[in-house]
């Protein structure tokens, strides 16, 4: 099967590429980039032409963070289901989080995960497995057979490790496998009970906040663990001022410490949660705008390498209910693509450093081939129209569960076509 | 014209509804004086007073003033722990709406809870109080007792002690009080002041004696004991020494400082039983006044076109 590419901008910031090229795939590999016209076919049942006039024709968009909820909780998402959503959203890989029930904690479960991706999957899906069994932070999970398995990094997503000892030991232990700890940070002793930020709208809502200082604190120490054991740590989802101060300052001393960011904490602030609308609880929560700002100037300056979305589908039947009692979390990678657009719109970032951000970036952090156009490489390619406006729509998402603050919003950006390995995955799934 | 659907707050409270509310109280007052205390008003409505958590005062108050004014009143008792067990908050409200109630007063631990089911069903609502969010008809009730007793609250000094943090009442207050132009003071050790509240337009003091001098109006709040689990108190002792109000206290004060306390009272832990007892303690009116500011909210909430008083 040959793909041609037409009329597109290729973006693929490995390559330095931002020009107008045609990219022809081959056997789902890339075959050739070359000036337009300058590849021919012809179309027949063994070949064919997108034409991409005035898109953009770049990796597809790698999401490092990513509940898909099976096994255990399939009411609310299958890798299956996940996996259309990511297609929808322009992703082409994704890293699930390990909280599901049973815990991604052993190598059963790991193969279990990635078996179903394969024959469930239409896009590439990559596990990360707990930092504790079960997730209930006292003891290490079997960190080797857990790589071995297929593992790309540790996280207790979801939870923090919250006890000192034992997160100094897994940086250690974690060091042999060159793997990253991946760290919810949230002293937990400071947010019990929370549902928001706290601050003037926790105060006026009547609300129990989750301070700032919660992330900032344990962003803190797992960096002075870090200094001491020469680990690798990736902060999950970065919502602070103080915390991408922290990240810089310890980035500046040369530790090796890479952090993410979601869509949502970029582009929303606890005002929103006035209403009550329990699609604006996320933990971390939504802040406040000098949050927002420090965000901004961290994406700008490259404090934030990247950016994922912590994709937590919920069903109506978690979100529906009283704030205080609805469960964290909106689903992500249909809405990420056009909210970060919107960073190339306010001038933050440019396109080409956006892209980065969601592909070649996460797949140096996580050690992954993909994320650039590279020949031989596989055929992993997202085509979007930057221009495109249009109002987002939760019914007509893929994921299973609907639940997001961004109903009815105007944006920019749509995903034309998604493509993993050469063939089409969104908006048709091609055999 | 009176024309809000449902009573969610006062913070959605212009200053021409608290006024219109406040003086349609007077007329509803009279009829609690009564050798028989019942007019036709709301003869043939159907009023569920839904509480989702423990009340003795509004709970009672609200049924007191629907059957003064003839309406029939369904008591509904139930848990917050909907998510746990048993049923979801709105599939509540949209069964018992289902059975045509003319409102609904809405009694609930979690904040949000009131607006939440207005979301979801027509039927007018009035929040008797959503976790730490607002409780109103407490609110317009005090606002109606200072009114009585100074006529007018334009510029009044309202000092409010205790437990800020985890009071609907202050919330409620504040916006009412400072829709109608007076001066709020909260008062209380720093633990139970939440964060950046001066933004409401407030002002914050730890110690009760620097403003006690300067007050119109001093509201203490319940002290819940089991706060000193949560490392916001050292001991309920050492909270009485800084906030229980006592008569060595009311000595700095003006003559005609009035005493507000919404209730429950802890007897000698926030209030001393000689100032509760004392003519500047306007407490029991409170509640008196609170049968009749709910009787005509339900009036005004239900169109306020029946001739009222008969």
């Amino acid at each position: 099967m040959t793909v041609l590419i037409k009329n597109g901008r290729i973006i693929d910031p490995t390559n330095g590429l931002d020009e107008p090229k045609d990219l022809l795939i081959d056997k789902g590999k890339i075959k050739a980039l070359e000036s337009p016209g300058k590849i021919n076919i012809d179309t027949g049942e063994k070949q064919s032409i997108i034409d991409a006039k005035d898109c953009v024709v770049c990796p597809g968009l790698i999401d490092m963070h990513v509940h898909f909820r099976e096994p255990g909780f399939e009411y609310k998402e299958t890798i299956e289901s996940g996996c259309r959503s990511a297609a929808a959203g322009g992703f082409t890989s994704v890293a699930v989080m390990p909280n599901t029930n049973p815990v991604n904690d052993t190598r059963s479960v790991t193969e279990h995960l990635l078996s179903l991706a394969k024959t469930k999957g239409i896009i590439n899906v990559y596990a990360i497995a707990a930092i504790t069994r079960n997730l209930a932070g006292e003891r290490l999970s079997e960190m080797a057979d857990l790589k071995d398995a297929g593992a790309i990094a540790f996280s207790d997503d979801g939870r923090p490790v919250m006890n000192n000892e034992l997160m100094r030991r897994a940086f250690e232990y974690s060091k042999m496998f060159k793997l990253p700890l991946i760290q919810h940070s949230e002293m937990l002793d400071l947010t019990e009970g929370g549902c928001m930020n706290e601050g003037i709208v926790s105060t006026e809502l009547g609300l129990k906040g989750m301070p700032a200082e919660a992330e900032d604190i344990m962003v803190y120490r797992d960096i002075a663990l870090l200094e001491k054991t020469g680990g690798r740590l990736h902060v999950a989802h970065i919502s602070s001022k103080n915390s991408v101060d922290l990240v810089r300052q310890a980035k500046s001393r040369g530790l090796s410490v890479t952090c993410e960011v979601a869509p949502h904490h970029f582009t929303l602030t606890d005002e929103a949660v006035r209403g009550y609308d329990t699609n604006t609880k996320m933990s971390p929560p939504l802040r406040t705008i000098s949050d927002v700002d420090a965000i901004k100037k961290g994406l700008k300056d490259g404090t934030i390498d990247i950016i994922a979305t912590d994709h937590a589908p919920h069903d109506i039947v978690d979100k529906q209910v009283e704030y205080q009692n609805a469960c964290f979390g909106i689903v992500g990678l249909e809405t990420a693509l056009p909210l970060s657009l919107k960073l190339v719109d306010e001038k933050i970032l440019s396109m080409s450093e956006l892209i980065k951000k969601l592909t070649s970036t996460p797949a140096g952090i996580f050690n992954l081939s993909s994320g650039n156009l590279s020949l031989g490489n596989d055929a992993d390619i997202l085509i979007f129209n930057p221009n495109f406006e249009y109002s987002i729509d939760i019914s007509k998402f893929h994921s299973k569960s609907k639940n997001s603050p961004f109903d009815g919003w105007k944006v920019k950006g749509k995903v034309i076509r998604t493509l993993v390995r050469g063939k089409t995955v969104y908006p048709t799934i091609e055999n | 014209m009176f024309k809000l659907k449902n009573i969610l707050g006062t913070q959605c409270l212009t200053e021409d509804d608290i006024t219109t509310i406040l003086d349609t109280v007077d007329s509803f007052k009279e009829i609690s004086t009564r050798p028989i205390k019942k007019v036709p008003t709301l003869r043939g409505k159907t009023v569920i007073n839904l509480f989702f958590e423990p009340s003795t005062r509004t709970r009672t108050s609200f049924e007191i003033a629907g059957k003064r004014l003839s309406a029939d009143v369904i008591n509904i008792v139930g848990s917050s722990s909907s998510t746990v067990k048993g049923e979801n908050l709105i599939d509540t409200a949209l069964n018992l709406e289902a059975m045509h109630p003319d409102i609904m007063i809405v009694r609930h631990a979690l904040s949000g809870a009131a607006e939440m089911i207005s979301q979801f069903i027509e039927c007018p609502i009035i929040n008797a109080g959503d976790g730490y969010h607002e409780h109103p008809t407490q609110a317009l009730l005090d606002l109606y007792t200072i009114r009585e007793s100074k006529r007018n609250l334009e510029g009044l000094n309202v000092v409010i002690v205790g437990d800020i943090a985890h009071s609907r009442v202050v919330r409620s207050n504040i916006y009412a009080m400072k829709t109608m132009g007076m001066n709020v003071k909260l008062i209380g050790p720093p633990t139970m002041i939440p964060l950046e509240i001066e933004k409401m337009g407030v002002s914050v003091g730890y110690y009760l004696e620097d403003a006690i001098p300067n007050a119109d109006v001093i509201m203490i709040l319940r002290l819940q004991k089991e706060r000193q689990s949560k490392y916001l108190l050292s001991s309920i002792r050492e909270y009485s020494n800084l906030y229980c109000l006592t008569s060595k206290f009311l000595e700095k004060a003006k003559d005609d400082v009035l005493i507000f306390h919404p209730g429950p009272i802890n007897r000698g832990i926030e209030i001393s039983l000689d100032v509760m007892q004392s003519d500047r303690s306007l407490i029991l009116n409170q509640v008196t006044n609170g049968v009749a500011l709910r009787m005509a909210l339900m009036y005004l909430v239900l169109g306020g076109n029946n001739d009222r008083t008969n």
